[in-house]
C-alpha cells in the first residue's frame, strides 16, 4: 500500500461504518414508516425513536467525515462525483434534511396525530436518502462517472439498472440491520414481544436483501461487467465470499435469537462488500483516473493521515462512551427526580463587585488601545486578551446569579 | 493575478445560472450561520447555568439549563441538517474549486468534521443523560461540546480566511504544487480577526435571541413584577451579549483594518470608493451611482483616519482593478453600513443595560428597554448575516482571491433554478417546523414541578 492509498482506506472506513450505524438508523425509520396504526404501531415508532434520537448525529457524522477525506485527498474525484451525481446528491441532501428535521420536531408533538405525521415525513425520507446515495454509488462501480466537471449524465448515470440495483439493495440492507439491532436491543430489555416482532422483520429484511444481492449478480453482469468481473474473479472475490457467509451466517444467528452476535455478523457482511467494491475498483478511482494519479500531493496526504489519526485517537473512544451509555441505557427519559447537589457556596460573593467593574472597564480600555492604535501581532494578543478579561470580569461583576440569590433570600422570608 | 489564463483542474463550465448558484449558496449560509451561533454559544451559557446549579443547588438553575438544552438539542439537529448539505454544496456547485483547491484548503474541513463528531457524540450524552449520569459527569460531558464548537468554528473560518487571503501553494497548468495545507490555513495572519468578530457574533446573537424571548413574556405581564426565574433567564443571556456587543466594537475596527490592507478593492467597495483618493472621506448611508456616493452624508478624511489611523492616507479606489473585477458595490455597501448601524444599536442597549446592572444592581425597568430588546434579537442576525454579505460579496468576483473567479469554480450541471427552487422551499418548510417546535418548547408549563423530561420523552 502506498501512501496516495492510505486516505482512500480512511474513507472506505468510514463509508462502512457509516453504512453499518448511519445505515440501521435509516431502517429504523423504514420500519416507523411501515410499522402501521393503532398502540402496536404506536410501540414500534416510538422504540425506534427513542433507539435512534442519541446516536444518530454522530452517526451521521461518517458521511461529512468521507466527503472531507475524498475531497481533501482525492480532489478531482470528488470534483467529478459531485458535479455528474448532483441530482443523486441532492435528492439524498433532501431526504437527509426532512429525516434531521423531524428529530427536532418530535420534541415538540404532543398528540399520536402529530407523531405520526412526522413519523411518516421521517420514515419517506429515511428510504430516500439511502436509495440516492447507494444509486450514487453504483454510478462509479460501474464506471458512469468521468473525470470532469459534470462530464457524466447527470440522470442516466445513477438511474440505471446497477445504480437502480445498489440504491434499493441499500434500502434493504438498512431496514436488515435496523431490525437485527432493534431485536438486539429489546432482548436487552426483555421486551419480548418487540423482540419477537423485530426479529420477524430482520429476518424478512434479510432474505429480502439476499435475494436482491443474489439478483443483482445477474443485473452485474449485464450492466458493470468490469465489476463483475473483479467481484467473482478478480481481487474482490475472497471479500464478495466472506460478505455472503456472514450474511448467511447471521441470518442464522437471527433465527436462533442470538441478536447481539447478528448484529456485528450483519455489519461485518455490508463492511466486507464495500471492501469487494474498492478491491475488485482498485487501481481506478474513475474511469482512466487511477487511485495515485487522483491523490493529492505529498504533504496533503501526509497531513490528512496524521489529521485522521489523531482524530480517531479521541473519536473512537468518545465513540466507545457514547454506545456503551446508550447500550446500558443510561441515556434517554427519566422520571426520577435526580440527586440535588449539596449547595456549595454561593456563585459569588457580592463585595468584589466594585472591584471587578473597574477591572473590566480598564480592561476594555486596554484592549481599545491595543487593537486600534497598532497593527503590531504582539499588540493584537494583548488586546485580545484584554478583551477576553473584560468579558469575563464584566460577566462576573453583572452576575445574574445575584439576581436569582438576592430574592431567593427575600422570598423566602416573605413566605 | 492572471486569472483569465489560468487553468485549473477543469476547463471552464459556462454556466447560465452562475448569480442563481451564488444566491443558492448564500441562502444555504444564511440558514446555516444562526444555527452556528447558538452552537458556539448555547453550550456555554448552558454549561454555566449547570454551573450555578451545581454550586448553589437551587434548582431554579436546572430548569433553565433543562429548558435551554431542549433548544440546544432542536437546533443542533437543524444544524447538523443545514451544514450537511454546505458540504454537499462544496462539489454541487463549485466541483472546479474543490476539484483544484481540496488539496489545500480541505484538511481545514477535515479537522472540523472530527469536531463535528465530538460534538454530536457528547451532545448524545448530554442532552439524554439529564437525571442519567450523576451531576458532575453529566456537568463533564458538556465541556466537550463547548471545546468542539469552538474548533469546529475555528476551522471553517481558518478556510475562509485562506480564500480572502491564499497562500501555501503554486498553481502549474490547472494542478496544485508545493501545497503546505498547514501553513496555508493556521499560518495566515487574516483569519484571527474573522474568528473572534464570529464568536462575538455568536454570543451576540444566542445572547439577544434568547433574552428577546424573555422580553416578550415580560411585556406580556407588564407592569407586574417578574418573577426570580424571569429575571435570571432574562439576565443571563442579555449580559453575555451585552458584554460582546460592546467587545465587538474594537474587534470590527481591527477587521476592517486588515481589509483594508490585504483587500483594498472589497474596502472600496464596503465604502463606495470610485477613486483612489488622498484624505478619503467616508460616507454613511447613501447610494453608489457612477464612482461615487450620492445622497449620503460626508464626514471629510473619516476613511482615511480609520482605516489607516491617518487623514491624509491614500485609499484605494474601485478605479485600481478592470470593471469586471469589482464586487457589486451597492449590496457589499448596504450590507457593510447595516452591520455596522444594528452592531451600534445593540452596543447602545448593551451599555444601558450594563450601567443599569452595575450600577442600580437590578434590571431595567423601562417598558421601552424591553420594546427595544424584542427586536434586538432579530436585528443581531440581521446584523450577522449582513456581515457575512459584506465579506463574501466584498470578495467577488473571486472565490480564491485574486486567484481564482467564481465563474470559473462554478458546476457545469443543468438544473441550478430547479435545485435552489426546491432547496428554498424545503428550508421555508424547516424554517416554519422550527418555529413550530421552539414555541411549543416555550409552552410547556413552568410550574409543573417536575423536572422537565428529556426531548426524547416525545
Amino acid at each position: 500500500m502506498h501512501l496516495y492509498d492510505v486516505p482512500l482506506v480512511f474513507a472506505l472506513i468510514g463509508l462502512g461504518l457509516y453504512a453499518v450505524l448511519a445505515g440501521a438508523d435509516f431502517g429504523g425509520g423504514f420500519w416507523a414508516l411501515t410499522a402501521g396504526s393503532g398502540p402496536a404501531g404506536e410501540r414500534i415508532r416510538d422504540y425506534v425513536h427513542h433507539s435512534v434520537a442519541a446516536v444518530w448525529e454522530a452517526n451521521h457524522v461518517w458521511l461529512i467525515f468521507v466527503l472531507t477525506v475524498v475531497w481533501t485527498a482525492y480532489p478531482v474525484a470528488f470534483g467529478s462525483i459531485a458535479s455528474t451525481l448532483s441530482v443523486a446528491l441532492i435528492v439524498a441532501g433532501f431526504g437527509i434534511i426532512v429525516r434531521g428535521a423531524a428529530y427536532a420536531l418530535r420534541s415538540g408533538t404532543s398528540s399520536t396525530a402529530e407523531t405520526r405525521i412526522v413519523d411518516t415525513a421521517s420514515g419517506l425520507s429515511s428510504v430516500l436518502a439511502p436509495f440516492a446515495l447507494g444509486a450514487a454509488i453504483g454510478a462509479i462501480a460501474s464506471r458512469r462517472v468521468p473525470v470532469g466537471n459534470a462530464a457524466g449524465n447527470l440522470i442516466t448515470s445513477w438511474l440505471n439498472p446497477v445504480g437502480i440495483l445498489i440504491g434499493v439493495l441499500a434500502v434493504a440492507t438498512c431496514a436488515y440491520l435496523a431490525a437485527v439491532y432493534l431485536a438486539a436491543d429489546a432482548a436487552r430489555g426483555e421486551e419480548h414481544d418487540l423482540t419477537r416482532r423485530f426479529r420477524a422483520r430482520a429476518l424478512g429484511a434479510g432474505l429480502a436483501a439476499g435475494a436482491i444481492a443474489l439478483g443483482g449478480v445477474a443485473v452485474l453482469h449485464a450492466d458493470a461487467h468490469p465489476l463483475y468481473h473483479g467481484l467473482v474473479a478478480g481481487n474482490g472475490l475472497p471479500a464478495l465470499i466472506l460478505s455472503v457467509l456472514a450474511g448467511i451466517c447471521a441470518l442464522g444467528l437471527v433465527w436462533t435469537g442470538r441478536f447481539e452476535a447478528a448484529q456485528y455478523t450483519a455489519a461485518v457482511a455490508v463492511a466486507a462488500i464495500i471492501a469487494g467494491w474498492a478491491l475488485a475498483q482498485q487501481p481506478l478511482f474513475l474511469p482512466h483516473l487511477t487511485i495515485a494519479q487522483a491523490a493529492a500531493p505529498h504533504d496533503t496526504l501526509v497531513a490528512i493521515t496524521v489529521a485522521v489519526l489523531a482524530g480517531a485517537a479521541i473519536v473512537f473512544p468518545s465513540l466507545a462512551l457514547l454506545f456503551r451509555l446508550t447500550l446500558a441505557r443510561r441515556l434517554g427519559h427519566t422520571d426520577e427526580a435526580p440527586a440535588v447537589p449539596t449547595p456549595v457556596a454561593a456563585v459569588l460573593s457580592a463585595s468584589t463587585q466594585g472591584l471587578l467593574v473597574r477591572v473590566a472597564a480598564a480592561c476594555l480600555l486596554v484592549s481599545l488601545a491595543f487593537l486600534t492604535a497598532t497593527d503590531a501581532h504582539w499588540a493584537h494578543v494583548i488586546g485580545v486578551s484584554a478583551l477576553l478579561v473584560f468579558i469575563v470580569t464584566g460577566f462576573l461583576a453583572a452576575t445574574p446569579a445575584e439576581l436569582a440569590q438576592t430574592s431567593a433570600s427575600r422570598e423566602n422570608h416573605t413566605e | 493575478m492572471l486569472a483569465e489564463v489560468t487553468a485549473f483542474a477543469f476547463p471552464p463550465a459556462h454556466q447560465a445560472y452562475l448569480l442563481q448558484a451564488r444566491q443558492m449558496q448564500a441562502l444555504s449560509f444564511s440558514v446555516h450561520i444562526p444555527l452556528v451561533c447558538f452552537g458556539i454559544a448555547l453550550p456555554a451559557i448552558i454549561l454555566y447555568v449547570e454551573w450555578c446549579y451545581l454550586r448553589t443547588g437551587d434548582t431554579l438553575y436546572r430548569t433553565l439549563a433543562q429548558r435551554w438544552t431542549r433548544i440546544m438539542v432542536a437546533l443542533f439537529a437543524v444544524g447538523v441538517i443545514t451544514g450537511t448539505i454546505l458540504s454537499f454544496e462544496m462539489g454541487l456547485l463549485w466541483p472546479n474549486f474543490t476539484a483544484t483547491f481540496g488539496s489545500v484548503f480541505g484538511l481545514g474541513f477535515a479537522i472540523e468534521g472530527f469536531s463535528f463528531f465530538i460534538e454530536a457524540i457528547f451532545i448524545g450524552i448530554y442532552v439524554y443523560g439529564w437525571g442519567r449520569l450523576s451531576p458532575r459527569l453529566h456537568f463533564a460531558s458538556g465541556i466537550p461540546i463547548v471545546v468542539s464548537g469552538i474548533t469546529g468554528s475555528f476551522m471553517v473560518i481558518a478556510v475562509n480566511g485562506w480564500m480572502n487571503h491564499p497562500s501555501g501553494f503554486r498553481l502549474v497548468g490547472g494542478k496544485t504544487v508545493d501545497v503546505h495545507p498547514v501553513a496555508a490555513l493556521f499560518g495566515n495572519s487574516y483569519f484571527w480577526h474573522e474568528l473572534l468578530h464570529m464568536y462575538l457574533a455568536g454570543y451576540m446573537v444566542t445572547g439577544f435571541l434568547l433574552a428577546g424571548a424573555y422580553a416578550v413574556g415580560r411585556l406580556r405581564r407588564y407592569p407586574v413584577p417578574p418573577t426570580r426565574y424571569e429575571r435570571t433567564a432574562l439576565a443571563i443571556p442579555l449580559t453575555i451579549a451585552a458584554l460582546a456587543a460592546i467587545a465587538q466594537g474594537p474587534v470590527g475596527d481591527w477587521a476592517a483594518r486588515d481589509v483594508a490592507s490585504t483587500q483594498p478593492v472589497k474596502l472600496a467597495a464596503i465604502e463606495g470608493l470610485g477613486t483612489t483618493t488622498k484624505g478619503a472621506d467616508e460616507h454613511l448611508l447613501g447610494w453608489y451611482v457612477d464612482g461615487r456616493v450620492k445622497y449620503g452624508v460626508a464626514i471629510p478624511d473619516l476613511l482615511s483616519l480609520l482605516a489607516f489611523h491617518n487623514p491624509h492616507a491614500t485609499v484605494q479606489g474601485l478605479d485600481t482593478v478592470p470593471p469586471d473585477q469589482r464586487p457589486p458595490v451597492n449590496v457589499v455597501r448596504v450590507a457593510f453600513q447595516t452591520m455596522v448601524g444594528i452592531g451600534t444599536l445593540l452596543g447602545l442597549i448593551a451599555v444601558i443595560f450594563l450601567f443599569v446592572r452595575w450600577r442600580h444592581k437590578r434590571l431595567p425597568d423601562s417598558v421601552w428597554f424591553y420594546r427595544a430588546l424584542v427586536f434586538a434579537g432579530p436585528l443581531s442576525v440581521v446584523a450577522l448575516i449582513s456581515g457575512w454579505v459584506t465579506t463574501e460579496v466584498g470578495r467577488q468576483p473571486w472565490i480564491v482571491y485574486r486567484v481564482m473567479l467564481t465563474d470559473q469554480a462554478v458546476t457545469g450541471a443543468s438544473g441550478i433554478p430547479v435545485s435552489y427552487g426546491a432547496l428554498a422551499l424545503v428550508y421555508l418548510a424547516v424554517a416554519c417546523g422550527v418555529a413550530w417546535v421552539l414555541r411549543r418548547l416555550a409552552r410547556v408549563p413552568m410550574d409543573s414541578g417536575q423536572p422537565s423530561p428529556s426531548p426524547a420523552a416525545g
